[in-house]
């Protein structure tokens, strides 16, 4: 028979008190939570809504399937006129945005053609008047790094078949010079036409093809063997990227409408770039994190980006509305003669992975990830167990064979991180500050601190509004 | 300057790995720029922007070493320090600690299902922590106190609503499935159950019970506004409940002081409907004292009623005028001051005196200043204190107060609150004490009847 089994949080002399009875105690590291959260702390575990409100949250992004759908430019897919510009993170204008940001959208403006010289780009942006900025996030699009997607750009679209909503992304270039590291060179508009021109029909062609014969793309099923071969799906998506190819391949070969040449060379692409699958990774994850947006009362985070000078979260009980802070800079290793003082703040809206459960969270199933910091395999296994910590719940469906098959720990809990002080370990590349330069190295980040207490905040004050408390006294 | 660029066929070693072992190299003694890396394309491009040439034919699958020194002399040295640190990286690292604690009550219960929780964190803490344990579906005791009675309503609520039990706040003992937990006494399963809105009125019951030889199969406690009009009996409903749906207990005894007027009506309607017999052990001027309580129990489940027990004998005072009572135990401090009617009655165990500091049955320091200034004070004629044992109190309680009192030079008094099965060895508690020329009772209202007694009789303290 087991021992009977007791928690207790606070005084150890207590718990010792009961230990010394034969119970097994489970003592919990208790520490004043983030200054000024008491009282908000408070009213949101006291909201009668917030308990039903997380599970259906997190009921609602474990219940989602993502299934690829199409290849299509994002002017038709999501209706993106001429001069109309995605950007990953929070809203910014081009007078606050980075290096990285700005060197992407002065290539992608030379790619729409409305610029002959990215040079000329700036006084366009500088104007604003032919041009405009828009969150990926608030056209149903995730963007890695800097995220700029133009009408022309060829996007993936992803569908949950239970209930037709979608979600896109760009195709991946690659690493190194690449525009959503900020780099617009020749060598990085040409590939992107090439992508434009060849690769982004070859894979429609391809993607219809499995699509119609009644057995699509399952992205979900993908991203559940991929963490069990090493892929953390962020900085690590081997696996995935070659079990797409596998399954994509065939269709690839067979359609015939493309000289062969031209399929060889899109192979080639697919199969050497190891980041090709995080495209269709962070669309899966934004699409079951969607479902459970706008949920009166849930402290869920649905959604982590950040466009390389603000981080924002979205929370679920708190609309669209973003918390926003100032961007931090990875720590990691460099490329080259690299070093910090290169590095761009933090970009990207690839912290949907996560966000989703995947990506730093399920550092202990990719190793190999952690020593971008100089950490171990010990550190890998302690970050997936730290995060379960501020988290809802765990995913059933993606599990870590290390850890007796735990699933990852799965809906950040806006409380949770201020009770604790424990803030999501992010998996990043790093972008160049200066325009044009590209990638400059990896590693790992956080958001932060201080927009979780503002988001506590701002789920606090709408549940004493609900209460009919919100006349009362300010709480600090 | 001195550039080395070396091509390693066959050698591999993953991008990570080679990054960190670039990074060490570029910090080796005599190197300005390093790079350690498999020769893709992509890395070849960076080592030509480093201004290394990599001869041609070097592929994907061939290691290059590429050193820049300010010294040809510092090669040796150099390739050894890559040597050491390629071998480092592909060694294995030594276990770390990969175990983490919980950091919230919901993630200890979810190490831990099931199990009811104490929670002693601050009080503006408090709260949130046993909102964990109600929505993960455990009980929970609060043994912190300053929690606004407008968050205990709230939890009790919520509780109600899941048939789960709050004990508290500002709850301090409990027994659960023979388990103390808070300050508790180790007492034997047997037929009475106990809900106690009062920790040490809850102990002294315990503690004569178990003299008289009757155990007791689960104590309760609700927190000390349970019964208040705001909170109107919440807690002590469930509590009340649990005991009825116990099979071992005979008799249920509700330890209290009296409930709000409209508080007592609903909780006496709730227990008349229970299938166990519910006394009432309320508490307060014109009210029976906790020893009658326990005689009445007794009585009740036909128990004889034993003689409580006396150790040591004080002699008369023979200076001062005034009883002066220290005690660690609410409920103690007010039952003497209901039985004296006159006198000066402190408990060390109220807010105003633990902010900032342990309980004085944990941390007696307080106390034990206060008794020398009591003892040293000629208008003091007799000293009346409490020594509450079980578990989570002080591990020796004699070792400290005993040479306080010893030499006093008026009678000192003690009620001992213990079972011989506390951790802190009661008879030998209360033989120390004695030696130390204190009288020692077990019941309290006994001990204040004695001190009392002791008085001067010119003073006219009232009985």
């Amino acid at each position: 028979m087991n021992r009977p089994t007791m928690v207790s949080t606070g005084t150890d002399l207590l718990a010792d008190a009961v230990a010394g009875q034969g119970l097994d105690v489970t003592r919990v590291e208790w520490r004043p939570p983030a200054d000024g959260t008491a009282g908000d702390l408070v009213t949101v575990a006291l909201d009668p809504l917030r308990r039903a409100a997380n599970a259906r949250a997190l009921e609602a992004m474990l219940g989602v399937t993502a299934t690829l759908v199409d290849v299509a430019p994002a002017s038709e897919v999501l209706g993106l006129g001429p001069g109309e510009f995605l950007h990953a993170g929070p809203p910014i204008t081009w007078d606050r945005a980075s290096g990285p940001l700005r060197g992407a959208l002065m290539g992608g403006a030379v790619l729409e053609g409305l610029v002959a010289d990215p040079d000329d780009a700036v006084a366009l942006f500088e104007s604003g008047t032919s041009v405009s900025l828009e969150p990926c996030h608030h056209r149903g699009t995730v963007g890695p790094m800097a995220g700029v997607v133009t009408p022309g750009m060829w996007m993936f679209v992803l569908e949950d078949p239970a209930t037709g909503r979608r979600t896109h992304c760009s195709l991946n270039e690659g690493l190194g010079k690449v525009l959503r590291y900020g780099a617009y060179g020749p060598g990085v508009l040409d590939r992107l036409r090439w992508m434009g021109d060849v690769l982004g029909p070859l894979l429609r062609t391809a993607v219809r093809s499995v699509r119609d014969a009644g057995d699509p793309i399952d992205v979900t099923a993908i991203l559940t063997q991929m963490l069990q071969m090493g892929d953390e799906a962020h900085n690590r998506n081997r696996a995935g990227t070659l079990m797409l190819l596998r399954d994509l391949a065939p269709a690839m070969v067979g359609a015939g409408d493309r000289p062969s040449a031209d399929v060889a060379d899109a192979l080639r692409f697919v199969g050497g770039n190891d980041h090709f699958f995080l495209n269709l990774a962070m669309p899966a994850c934004k699409l079951a994190l969607d479902a459970a947006r706008d949920i009166e009362g849930s402290t869920a985070v649905v959604a982590m980006a950040r466009n390389g000078t603000d981080f924002g979260i979205q929370v679920s009980g708190t609309g669209d509305e973003w918390f926003t802070g100032p961007a931090q800079t990875a720590e990691g290793l460099f490329l080259g003669d690299y070093g910090p003082a290169d590095a761009n703040p933090d970009i990207g809206d690839s912290a949907i992975t996560e966000t989703a459960g995947i990506g730093g969270f399920a550092m202990a199933g990719a190793p190999a990830i952690v020593r971008l910091v100089g950490g171990t395999v010990p550190d890998a296994l302690a970050t997936t167990r730290r995060m379960r910590e501020i988290t809802l719940g765990a995913n059933p469906r993606w599990t870590v064979p290390v850890l007796e098959f735990a699933g990852v720990p799965t809906g950040i809990d806006v409380t949770k991180v201020c009770r604790t002080g424990i803030l999501p370990q992010i998996n990043t590349g790093m972008a160049g500050r200066v325009a044009g330069v590209g990638q400059v190295g990896a590693g790992l980040v956080t958001p932060p601190a201080e927009i979780f207490p503002a988001a506590l905040a701002a789920l606090a004050a709408r549940a004493r509004s609900r209460s009919g408390a919100g006349a009362g006294p300010p709480r600090s | 300057m001195t550039t080395h660029v070396e091509v390693r066929p066959g050698a591999y070693a993953d991008s990570i790995t080679l990054m960190l072992v670039s990074r060490t190299a570029a910090r080796l003694d005599g190197v300005t720029a390093a790079q350690v890396t498999m020769a893709t394309p992509l890395n070849v491009d960076v080592l030509a922007g480093m201004g290394f040439e990599v001869p041609a034919g070097a592929d994907a699958n061939d290691l290059v070493v590429a050193l820049r020194l300010d010294r040809a002399d510092a090669l040796p040295a150099a390739l050894a320090g890559v040597d050491r640190a390629l071998e480092e990286a592909n060694r294995p690292a030594p276990g770390g600690e990969t175990a983490v604690p919980p950091r919230t009550t919901a993630g200890a219960l979810d190490r831990a299902p099931g199990s009811p929780v104490l929670v002693s964190v601050p009080g503006p803490h408090a709260t949130v922590e046993a909102m964990d344990a109600l929505d993960a579906g455990s009980d929970v005791m609060i043994f912190s106190d300053h929690v606004p009675v407008e968050q205990e309503v709230a939890l009790k609520r919520v509780a109600a609503e899941r048939s789960l039990l709050v004990m508290g706040p500002d709850c301090g003992t409990a027994v659960v499935g023979g388990v103390g937990l808070g300050f508790a006494n180790a007492v034997a399963p047997g037929p009475v159950g106990i809900v106690a809105a009062s920790g040490t009125g809850c102990q002294q019951m315990l503690a004569l019970l178990d003299h008289a030889g009757v155990g007791v199969s689960a104590a309760l406690g609700v927190g000390g506004r349970d019964l208040s009009s705001p909170v109107g009996g919440l807690a002590t409903r469930e509590a009340l409940r649990r005991l009825d749906a116990d099979p071992a207990v005979e008799l249920i005894t509700l330890v209290s002081k009296p409930p709000a007027d409209d508080v007592a009506a609903a909780i006496e309607g709730f227990a008349a409907d229970l299938t166990t017999p519910v006394g009432f052990a309320l508490l307060g001027p014109g009210r029976p004292d906790l020893t009658a309580a326990a005689e009445t129990v007794l009585r009740r489940l036909g128990r004889p009623v034993p003689d409580w027990p006396v150790h040591g004998s004080a002699r008369p005072t023979t200076r001062g005028t005034r009883l002066r009572g220290l005690f660690v135990g609410g409920t103690l401090a007010g039952e003497a001051a209901q039985i004296a009617g006159a006198g000066d009655f402190v408990d060390f165990g109220d807010d105003a005196w633990t902010a900032g500091r342990a309980h004085p049955m944990i941390d007696p320091t307080v106390r034990l200043e206060h008794l020398a200034a009591a003892l040293a004070d000629p208008d003091t004629a007799v000293v009346l204190l409490d020594v509450v044992l079980g578990h989570g109190a002080e591990a020796d309680p004699a070792a400290r107060l005993a040479p306080a009192i010893a030499g006093a030079g008026v009678p000192v008094v003690v009620t001992v609150v213990g079972t011989p099965a506390d951790p802190q060895d009661r008879d030998a508690q209360v033989a120390a004490l004695v030696a130390a020329g204190a009288e020692v009772h077990l019941s309290h209202a006994g001990a204040t009847r004695r001190a009392l007694a002791l008085l001067p009789s010119t003073t006219g303290a009232a009985s």
